[in-house]
């Protein structure tokens, strides 16, 4: 080993150090639903500002009109559009964590996957907001519903809308059942371990869970089924969202690779919050034995390879346009370009393509505090996106009578600032009520990686009862 | 894997084993697998763990899980219902304004089934794994807390005659407390 790496720690080094007791991981967990640090509370006390500043907003606009918004015929979905992709994006993290890596095998997912796949749930659950504010009088808020000829309407099942409704309900579902069914072993811990109203929850949530073989067996089968339906759900959900905009005949729209697009960028935006949230929790609930610096580190790794993935499909949409001679889609792309919205094009395209460079720093990557940082520049940069792939377009479309440059006003900005309260105000509402570290996983992961450091069970199986172990009968046949 | 005929008697006791780790219960279970327990063979063994051991079906043997047949009864119910359930709807839409297009969509449809496909494919899954792992439904008594921090439990359901030889088994392998009820 070289002398560069005999003075690193294990901090430094293992993903979890795999000495830590169980009873350990269970007390430090559930203490932290007690006692978080001060700043727990901050945060909470800012969401709520945040979403009271939403509420007065939706409130001046339901009082007002929609004429607030400053929305106008060519400019009829502005931000309100632009933050429901973001917010629908966001979700995909929890899936990429969960599912996808849950697949791989990539045992390091376990401390981080729990917040993230909440994630997914609030970020779903703030997204529906914004079709419901965007209809203006909210109490018809289940007009956004297909349901059928109540109402004399006819749904048009051709439209990427009525899609949208189909596929997000799907994944909302989905993914709540997905988080709830993976907490049910930690939420029969907590049943054991909490008295008064918790435990009452405990018991009615961990439905009777008592860890035996038969209950594990099918929770293993069932989380990898649902696993498995999740990613191709997410998929399609962000590449129907998609479609909102491609199936429209919209110069800078009408793009076929808008589908892959969306949904790296989704995954993009989704990596950078799960950066965001690993640095507030692990403050907020002393979890630095969890949510270890070599832990952030590959997330920030997975954060860099997506962010390519994203920047190359960006330039391809880029090339299309370009070289595709439709004039409209052209002049679109250099009226971003060059514009008025030309800076936070540029924005995007920095903080989107050329900032993820700084995570090729070992140091950087191991850096908290600016990982913190960086990581919201990331999703300012990935809302950025999603303004400058609405509001040019429809500045410049096909008409010339409808060229406008529109600004949001004050209302929409307040729901879009409103909408990070909300998040926050579920989700930190969530880390406090349940695990937000996986007990049972870290378990696993802290058993399987100290198995490793000893003896096989096999050997051990032999040694006591005289039957060889499956490796030692493969060993003994091979070597025959 | 041939040994002695198991004697049928019966089960009058509930009992409980803790142990400190898997390898202390993963040797009661292989005593009780060469038949050192008479009357108790390895199927009446339920193991309790505060984690699922990677190898422990090469421990207790192959037992049934019929999730994978839910799923994919739930996905095709889905896929099917959400076409067939759309087309019906479409089909009986008292005014059709659809400009020459198909009344039922194909390609759209097959968008919406898809989705209804996973919803159904997870709620159904979701039932499957409520039934079959026997959650939502009264629990026997005998369990300890310590099985959901460190410990591994053993249960078996034994007669009069076997619960001693049982004990002794236990007592062999460092058994931490051992917990008993009457069955009724």
């Amino acid at each position: 080993m070289s002398e560069n790496h005999q003075h690193l720690t294990n901090e430094q080094v293992k993903d979890i150090d795999e000495n830590i007791a169980w009873a350990k991981i269970n007390n430090d967990v559930l203490n932290s639903m007690k006692n978080p640090r001060k700043g727990y509370w901050v945060a909470l006390v800012l969401s709520a500002l945040l979403f009271g500043v939403m509420i007065y907003a939706e409130v001046y606009q339901y009082r007002n009109g929609m004429g607030e918004t400053l929305l106008n015929t060519s400019h009829m979905w502005d931000l309100y559009i632009s933050s429901f992709v973001f917010w629908i994006g966001m979700s995909h993290s929890g899936t990429l964590l969960s599912a996808i890596l849950h697949l791989v095998h990539a045992d390091w997912r376990k401390p981080i996957y729990r917040f993230a796949e909440a994630m997914t749930t609030f970020s779903l659950l703030t997204a529906g907001l914004f079709p419901v504010i965007h209809l203006g009088r909210v109490w018809n808020f289940y007009w956004v519903m297909p349901y059928m000829s109540d109402r004399g309407i006819w749904p048009n099942f051709r439209s990427p809308l009525i899609w949208d409704a189909f596929a997000i309900t799907s994944y909302l579902t989905s993914s709540v059942l997905f988080l709830y069914i993976g907490m049910i072993p930690d939420l029969a811990i907590c049943r054991d371990n909490t008295t008064g109203w918790r435990k009452t929850l405990y018991t009615f949530l961990s439905l009777g869970w008592r860890g035996d073989d038969r209950q594990w067996r099918h929770f293993r089968f069932t989380y990898l089924m649902i696993a498995c339906f999740l990613i191709p759900l997410a998929v399609s959900v962000h590449s129907i969202v998609s479609m909102d905009f491609a199936m429209a005949i919209m110069p800078g729209w009408h793009v076929t690779t808008f589908p892959p697009y969306f949904v790296a960028g989704a995954l993009y935006s989704g990596c950078a919050a799960i950066i965001t949230l690993f640095v507030l929790l692990r403050y907020f609930f002393k979890f630095e034995e969890y949510m270890t610096m070599p832990i952030l580190d590959k997330v920030c790794k997975l954060t860099f390879v997506i962010a390519m993935v994203w920047t190359y499909l960006n330039l391809i949409e880029f090339s299309a346009v370009w070289y595709g001679h439709d004039i409209p889609s052209k002049e679109v792309l250099i009226a971003k370009a060059t514009g008025p919205y030309s800076i936070f094009f540029w924005g995007m395209m920095f903080f989107g393509s050329v900032l993820p460079f700084s995570l090729l720093s070992k140091a950087v990557r191991r850096n908290m505090k600016i990982m913190f940082f960086i990581s919201i520049f990331l999703n300012v940069g990935m809302f950025l996106e999603r303004w400058m792939i609405v509001t040019p377009t429809l500045s410049m479309g096909y008409h010339p009578q409808g060229f406008n440059v529109m600004w949001p006003g004050w209302v929409e900005w307040a729901m879009v600032g409103g909408s990070f309260g909300w998040f926050g105000l579920l989700f930190l509402v969530f880390v406090k009520v349940f695990p937000c570290v996986s007990m049972y996983e870290v378990k696993e992961m802290v058993y399987h990686r100290k198995r490793t450091t000893y003896a096989d069970v096999d050997e051990m199986m032999e040694l006591h009862s005289g039957v060889p172990g499956p490796e030692a009968q493969t060993q003994q046949s091979g070597g025959a | 894997m041939s040994g002695p005929a198991k004697t049928i008697q019966p089960k009058t006791k509930r009992v409980l084993g803790l142990f400190g780790d898997f390898d202390q219960a993963f040797e009661v279970i292989a005593d009780i697998r060469h038949y050192k327990v008479p009357g108790i063979t390895v199927e009446d063994v339920t193991l309790k763990s505060p984690i699922e051991h990677p190898e422990i079906e090469e421990v207790l043997g192959e037992r049934t899980c019929h999730i994978p047949k839910w799923s994919f009864a739930g996905g095709a119910f889905g896929f099917c219902f959400g076409f067939f359930f759309l087309a019906s709807a479409q089909a009986n839409f008292l005014a059709q304004p659809q400009g020459g297009k198909p009344i039922i969509t194909i390609p759209s449809n097959i968008v919406l089934a898809y989705e209804m496909l996973i919803l159904f494919g997870v709620l159904v899954t979701l039932t499957g794994f409520i039934l079959g792992a026997r959650l939502m439904r009264k629990p026997s008594g005998l369990y300890d807390t310590a099985i959901s921090i460190d410990q591994i439990g053993i249960v078996i359901e034994v007669g009069d005659d076997e619960f001693q030889p049982l004990k002794d088994v236990f007592t062999k392998h460092n058994v931490i407390e051992v917990h008993e009820e009457a069955l009724t």
